[in-house]
């Protein structure tokens, strides 16, 4: 009895794990909790994406792609339980979604040699490839969206912002804080005046905050809210009656979800993004095809189109070239997290090759090299129309600031490098 | 003097802060009193029931997800939606069966045990009835509206700029608030003093053993004090779930309700909605004369400075009950 249990016990374990010969891309995702509205979009499409693949193509290069999802509730202790649990099956790479848990891997992923993928999150200094080998987080990072926002406005302001009073409103975390720094240096550079709001997790409660904003009246508010924080400031900001156009939100401020608990007082509020909105993309005819109408969606298919699926989504195509490339560099596609680096360090997806996969115009060309893990930065601007209930882009791709970046990169890299005791690599 | 008016804005918004706060506190109190349990999950039972709310008012239907991956369906909405009263009043009574349930399957078998040996059941509870609410009702940010107004009052903004040359900011929705505090309280004391059900629960929270010696059933007092504590998270989940969106980090209130009972008390009503407005007025004023000099960000951890404060002079609270105990 005893030895037909563990025959039966090892026979479930050999069919629940991946097949050896699957590229295994976990997807650390929340679909619980606090967060959980946001994650769950997000997951959905970086699900469907690899289904697609998987349905249409037959995986990357003739090798089915497995995405075991593992709930983290955005909590950092779960996070790295579920990397700790899912790095021995053959895991190629990691996107976890949340800064908190990026910040406790980044040394993790180092010694275990795993790719890490935050795009448009993460730890920004590991753009710098020299110092973080194992870390990417092109197309953008939280300080190319700060530069943009600022260059935006100087746009609106007909290249000056001497005098004009700026508020950041943030989630008072690492996340939060990331652009701190470099809205100084750009304040100093243009001449504004930058107010610092944090708000203290979730962010139910911002009455404080707005009561200073509406004695101080600043020209433009800048937010980096996730979560609750996200629809609260944004009711805050139209309950003071603050002109929405002049409220500017990070990507992660900036989904259907922030605005629509608002209603129609949210129309006119303007988000940053590094991709396109909308379904009117033919990959999405192809994730019908393939994947929503045989049944095979991610959570039935309902949040397909929206802003974080198609985040999601961006993230496994991203994920998905550099697997391509990582195979046709190692003439094999059975790759592992070594080769899958090398994929990322010679990404290039250009404007043609997204047109390819379906997405013409949907994100910035994505070039990465060994010393660059970031790409070239660049975000646009979306605005929300409550009326119609969706978002429009109202810019095209703006590059951000680099000559303002680019030591703030080097700084706050070479200062992690001596830290943790991490000698840069020569590319 | 732009200072004074300031911060006289900031003390009147500070109250109506509190009293958010002391809604969701009320709660807590309810049941501490009826059982001396101390119910971790009153802040999931406030999201629990604006999520029923908004369910039913919007014809959803439940456990739809788990339906649809069983028998392949694609089932969403009914097709209706349901008037808001009788939504408040249906999803009031989803929240009389749960306290049934709760006092059925979970604090019966406890009968005797030691408060703390409930108040893990509490615990218990809380992440089952937040699994229960999603799997339910999704964990999509739903909308909702009671017809509940919202955004500044343009009354007192009139009023306040003529008498001090600057127009206050007070939210519509926080002065709803306000009233139907003092509307909930007034109701709950008054059952409390003058009802036969009002004096049997209050004979319970005095002395158990006693209420069960004159014949006072400890099983209907639990089923209703749950019931009334189910109705109070309702009013707190619509008033907190209005001002952003019904989701999940609605059951994270409880976090600013916990120094509002450490001040208050844990047994007293009325001591609940002083401490909510005492907690949300230091915590404002705090952040608007100390948060600049510190770096912001004050009111999470300042609301429990305050509270300990308090605790150091008056351990029960500033209305609690004196605990004596005899050698």
């Amino acid at each position: 009895m005893k030895r037909k249990f563990i025959a039966l016990l090892a026979a479930g374990i050999v069919a629940a794990s991946p097949a050896l010969a699957d590229l295994v891309v976990p997807n650390l995702s929340y679909r619980t909790g606090a967060y959980g509205a946001n994650g769950t979009q997000y997951a959905d499409g970086f699900n469907d994406y690899f289904t697609l693949l998987n349905e249409r193509d037959g995986g990357i290069g003739g090798e089915k792609i497995q995405v075991p999802e593992c709930e983290t509730a955005y909590n950092t202790e779960k996070g790295v339980e579920c990397y700790e649990a899912t790095k021995d099956s053959g895991a190629l790479v990691y996107n976890p979604l949340s800064t908190g848990i990026t910040y406790q891997l980044i040394p993790k992923v180092s010694v275990d040699k795993k790719v890490l993928y935050t795009p448009g999150y993460g730890r920004t200094s590991a753009k710098n490839g020299t110092v973080f080998e194992w870390i990417f987080n092109a197309p953008a990072n939280y300080w190319d969206g700060a530069s943009v926002a600022i260059k935006y406005l100087l746009d609106e302001n007909g290249g000056d912002l001497n005098g004009k009073k700026i508020a950041l409103v943030y989630h008072n975390s690492a996340y939060g804080k990331e652009p701190i720094r470099t809205l100084q240096v750009l304040a100093e550079k243009h001449g504004f005046t930058l107010t610092q709001l944090p708000v203290d997790a979730p962010g139910q409660e911002q009455k404080s905050q707005w009561l200073q904003i509406r004695r101080d009246r600043p020209d433009y508010v800048i937010m980096w809210g996730w979560g609750v924080m996200n629809q609260a400031a944004i009711q805050e900001a139209a309950n003071i009656r603050f002109p929405m156009e002049n409220f500017i939100g990070i990507w992660w401020s900036g989904s259907e979800v922030d605005v629509k608990p608002v209603g129609a007082q949210a129309n006119g509020y303007k988000a940053l993004t590094f991709h396109g909105v909308g379904t009117d993309y033919p990959v999405y005819d192809d994730l019908q095809e393939y994947v929503i109408e045989p049944g095979k969606a991610s959570q039935g298919g309902e949040h397909v189109g929206s802003v974080l699926y198609s985040r999601g989504m961006y993230a496994a195509l991203v994920i998905s070239e550099a697997i391509r490339k990582a195979q046709e560099l190692a003439g094999t596609p059975e790759i592992d997290p070594e080769q899958l680096r090398d994929g990322f360090e010679q990404l290039d997806i250009t404007p043609e090759r997204l047109t390819e996969l379906g997405l013409p115009d949907f994100g910035p060309e994505i070039k990465m090299t060994c010393d660059n893990h970031g790409g070239s930065g660049m975000s646009r601007m979306q605005q929300w129309d409550a009326k119609a209930g969706k978002w429009n882009l109202i810019t095209e791709f703006t590059e951000p600031d680099q000559d303002v970046l680019k030591p703030l990169i080097t700084e706050d890299s070479e200062a992690y490098a001596k830290e943790a005791g991490v000698t840069p690599r020569d590319c | 003097m732009d200072q004074l008016v300031f911060a006289a804005e900031v003390f009147m918004n500070g109250l109506m802060t509190g009293v958010m706060y002391a809604l969701v506190a009320l709660g807590f109190v309810l049941i501490f009193k009826a059982s001396g349990v101390f119910n971790y999950a009153q802040g999931v039972l406030a999201l629990f029931a604006a999520l029923t709310l908004v369910g039913i008012q919007q014809g959803q239907v439940p456990f739809a997800h788990l339906i649809n991956s069983i028998f392949g369906t694609h089932l969403e909405y009914f097709g209706w939606t349901v008037p808001v009263v009788l939504a408040i009043l249906l999803a009031g009574a989803v929240m009389v069966l749960l306290a049934f349930l709760v006092e059925k399957l979970v604090l019966q078998h406890l009968v005797g045990q030691e408060p703390i040996i409930l108040f893990m059941a509490t615990i218990g509870l809380a992440y089952f009835l937040e699994g229960l609410g999603d799997v339910m009702w999704g964990a999509d940010i739903k909308n909702l509206d009671v017809g509940l107004p919202q955004g500044i009052s343009e009354s007192i903004e009139s009023v306040s700029a003529n008498w001090f040359g600057y127009g206050f900011f007070i939210d519509r929705l926080d002065i709803w608030a306000a009233i139907i505090a003092a509307l909930l309280v007034t109701a709950l004391v008054a059952f409390a003093q003058y009802t036969k059900q009002g004096r049997a629960m209050r004979a319970v929270a005095d002395d158990h053993q006693a209420a069960l010696s004159v014949g006072i059933s400890l099983r209907f007092i639990w089923v209703m004090v749950w019931s009334i504590a189910g109705f109070v998270a309702l009013v707190a989940g619509i008033m907190w779930g209005t001002k952003s969106g019904v989701q999940f980090s609605l059951s994270l209130i409880a976090l600013k309700a916990l120094p509002v009972l450490m001040l208050g008390g844990f047994t007293s009503i009325p001591g609940a909605i002083a401490g909510g407005l005492i907690i949300g007025v230091g915590e404002k004023m705090f952040e608007f004369f100390i948060g600049p000099m510190i770096g912001g960000a004050t009111e999470n951890w300042f609301a429990y400075v305050l509270a300990l404060l308090f605790l150091v002079f008056r351990p029960q609270g500033l209305f609690g009950e004196r605990i004596i105990e005899r050698v």
